[in-house]
């Protein structure tokens, strides 16, 4: 058990929603949410349909340990050929949502075609309504949760939704579920919007249960005080993930002004500890931690904007708290585009969650179009009278809320960075990988990182393999090949569980094995789990080859790879991408042309 | 010594390990749906509230039951439901004034926390000391203690 072995298959282009029984051999093979979802778009369209097109499909999955007591079990993901990279998109997010979509009964929901207008999905249990949306179109997130349970009378109802970036085909848009967590990466909010479906709100009564309860009790009591107890959690719950913030820019990690620096001047102004700092009105950014469903961790933040602060002044519907700003998102607000204001970050971080799009493309496409105007590729007369120069706080509030609804050059940055410095006449000033802008990473400071980023199957990504420690210890590209496939595959396997990737902080792959063994039918030992999360990384690949991606798409920016690093501890180093790619290749059993092999293929059962 | 659940919201993340753990003791699955406990959350998240019975010793639910399905246990004080006298009529439910008896559609009776009979598993599941089981005396010394704390004025020795 763990699944609830049912799927929900919502045609939206005929109205129709049934459930069907879940393929269990294909659970036994892929485990759930990341690899069983992957193995469910593979066998359900053709990689080569346009994302934008009802031929895509939408798939959101959850794993067998989702709505478990296993710690982090909120997570779900959602699937589909993502737009921004036309290349297979797998973006995960906590809060709730997941949770009570399995407890509403299934692990995976299914939507295929387009409806005609704009509709939205009622789910209690068996109970599934499609409704229409027309009265939520054009409103962002968190008035379309707050219109759905006022409508349904049912506070007890989960939502994930886009926003306005969704409808109008930002290319990064994201779901939103439970007002601040999100499925961010790869643009599959626009594909949602594509097929005019605003969202899905659930509500579930049926329950989870494992397979063997009293073992699975006793591997819940050990894994979560390991996890309570361990360094990295305590760290993660105190400061969050924008503790990085001064860690990278140490090491000299840190992309700063569209990666032409490594390191940022501003970082004391916008870390953990100048979160909880009074300014000169009283005012703290930060108001307190919060947890997903099931988390021991709690990294969320929960923050709000200065009231006297420009971008909300006159404006006291962005006087109250919400989700505040984690790593990345500061990242991408702060260092990448120059700006060291908190308030301006927070404040474009509520633009991003309440209208639904990914902070880090945002955040690094607006670097690009701020160095594309500092070179005059582009002039004010373009970008509304606003000055896109480096360190604009109030560049980056205007066009963060601008692009959200899609007002006037918010059209040009929904583009993302590389159709934008293709379109004014600079490609090189893309940071990304496969149309996907970077994390917080630079890759010439963190080789394998940046070999992750290459070979990632959904674009640049830092969350699709984990070799930071390898990273930290050797800031060569050395030995990097290995450890970058490893994790790959380990990573694919915490995906398809349903848990979190920062349960890490204190778990190893032995811990993920002893909650899927407890809670699933059948002997699950480490090697099956691992082997699993291989079958996944690669059927991602095949769906890739099948879009027609290749092998020269596993590249990095010209930046990285002949511009050495200006300062750290990389100063004067370059990403060894060409040495680093054919020993991965090596290790994946891929041909030197990036192709799984037959053993490869017959030795998964691909 | 008898004991009380004691709740401070503001060291409640909402994470919901309380519903489950509940859920878990008294049906054998993982369902907030049919948790004895119940966390609210207020401003996009900036509080987190969680509710349950207070086990009231003039118990309304206990006075309103027509066919004396709810009675009071001697050892931890709580009110509980005997499911096989229990009638699904649902007037106990309407004279809690803290609706934290409630019906279940599945069973046809109605739940309520009982203390999970002096071993209550929600704060037990509580990984931040949000929900702690004390000794009834004393559910308020913690916050005694933090107010004087703040309101000692005394100049150092």
């Amino acid at each position: 058990m763990g699944w609830q072995k049912n799927v929900l298959r919502v045609n939206l282009t005929e109205g129709t929603a049934k459930s069907e029984p879940l393929n269990m051999e294909w659970a036994e093979s892929y485990m759930g949410e990341r690899g069983l979802g992957t193995k469910y778009l593979y066998e359900n369209m053709d990689p080569k349909a346009d994302p934008m097109s009802p031929e895509n499909v939408l798939i959101f999955a959850t794993g067998p340990l989702t709505g478990t007591m296993s710690s982090t079990s909120g997570r779900y993901a959602v699937l589909c050929k993502g737009p921004l990279t036309n290349a297979i998109a797998c973006s995960n997010s906590g809060g709730k949502f997941g949770a009570e979509m399995k407890y509403a009964g299934y692990d995976l929901i299914i939507l295929e075609g387009r409806a005609k207008s704009p509709v939205y999905l009622h789910i209690v249990d068996d109970e599934v309504e499609i409704l229409p949306a027309d009265e939520l179109w054009g409103t962002g997130v968190w008035h379309t949760e707050e219109w759905i349970k006022a409508r349904h009378q049912n506070p007890n109802l989960k939502v994930a939704s886009i926003g306005e970036a969704g409808e109008n085909g930002v290319y990064y848009a994201c779901v939103v579920n439970d007002l601040h967590r999100a499925a961010g990466r790869s643009g599959v909010g626009a594909v949602m919007g594509s097929k005019n479906l605003k969202a899905i709100a659930c509500h579930g009564t049926k329950g989870v249960t494992v397979h063997d309860p009293k073992k699975f009790m006793e591997v819940i009591k050990d894994t979560h005080a390991k996890l309570a107890e361990s360094e990295g959690r305590q760290g993660l719950t105190q400061e969050g993930t924008l503790a990085m913030i001064d860690a990278m820019e140490e090491w000299g990690g840190l992309p700063t002004r569209n990666f032409n620096e490594v390191q940022f001047e501003g970082t004391g102004k916008i870390n953990p500890n100048f979160a909880i700092t009074k300014n000169e009105n009283g005012h703290v950014n930060l108001i307190t931690n919060k947890a997903c469903f099931g988390c021991t961790i709690a990294c969320g933040r929960i923050a709000h904007v200065d009231k006297d602060h420009f971008t909300v002044v006159n404006r006291p519907q962005y006087h109250h708290a919400s989700g505040g700003l984690e790593y990345e998102t500061a990242y991408a607000f702060g260092p990448v585009v120059g700006v060291d204001d908190i308030d301006a970050l927070t404040f474009a971080n509520f633009m991003m969650n309440e209208h639904g799009m990914d902070p880090i493309s945002f955040g690094v496409t607006l670097a690009a179009a701020m160095e594309l105007y500092e070179v005059g590729a582009i002039t004010k007369d373009q970008t509304d009278g606003i000055a896109l120069n480096f360190g604009s706080a109030e560049a980056l509030a205007v066009m963060a809320e601008k692009t959200g609804k899609g007002e006037g050059f918010g059209k040009e940055l929904a583009l993302g960075s590389k159709r934008l410095t293709e379109k004014y006449g600079h490609p090189e000033f893309f940071m990304g990988v496969k149309g996907q802008e970077f994390a917080g990473y630079d890759s010439r400071a963190l080789q394998g990182m940046g070999l992750g980023y290459a070979t990632s199957n959904r674009g640049a990504c830092h969350l699709k393999h984990d070799v930071f420690a390898e990273d930290m210890e050797d800031v060569s590209g050395n030995g990097k090949a290995e450890p970058v496939k490893k994790s790959q595959d380990v990573v694919a396997m915490i995906d398809s569980t349903g848990l979190c990737l920062f349960t890490t902080a204190a778990w190893g792959p032995e811990d993920f094995a002893a909650q899927i063994d407890a809670a699933c039918e059948g002997d699950w030992p480490l090697e099956r789990i691992i082997e699993s999360g291989e079958r996944t990384f690669n059927l991602e690949r095949m769906f890739n080859l099948g879009a027609g991606l290749t092998k020269a798409d596993d590249t990095l920016p010209k930046r990285m790879l002949e511009t050495p690093a200006p300062s750290g501890n990389a100063k004067g180093k370059v990403a060894e991408l060409d040495k680093m790619l054919p020993e991965y290749y090596q290790h994946r059993g891929w041909t030197e042309e990036g192709v799984p092999s037959n053993e490869t293929l017959s030795r998964l059962g691909l | 010594m008898q004991k009380s659940l004691l709740i401070d919201p503001e060291k409640c993340t909402s994470c919901l390990q309380c519903e489950m753990a509940c859920s878990f003791e008294h049906e054998g699955t993982f369902n907030p749906a049919r948790s004895r406990i119940k966390i609210f959350e207020f401003e996009h998240g900036r509080r987190a509230v969680p509710y349950t019975c207070t086990q009231c010793a003039e118990a309304w639910c206990l006075h309103a039951c027509p066919v004396e399905a709810l009675v009071r246990s001697q050892e931890t004080g709580a009110v509980e439901v005997l499911d096989d006298v229990c009638v699904g009529c649902k007037v106990c439910t309407i004279a809690c004034p803290f609706g934290t008896v409630n019906y279940n559609p599945d069973t046809g009776k109605v739940i309520k926390c009982d203390l999970c009979h002096g071993d209550p598993k929600c704060a037990e599941a509580c990984p931040t000391d949000a929900i702690t089981y004390v000794d009834s005396a004393w559910t308020g010394y913690e916050r005694m203690q933090a107010w004087a704390v703040k309101t000692d004025n005394q100049p150092a020795a």
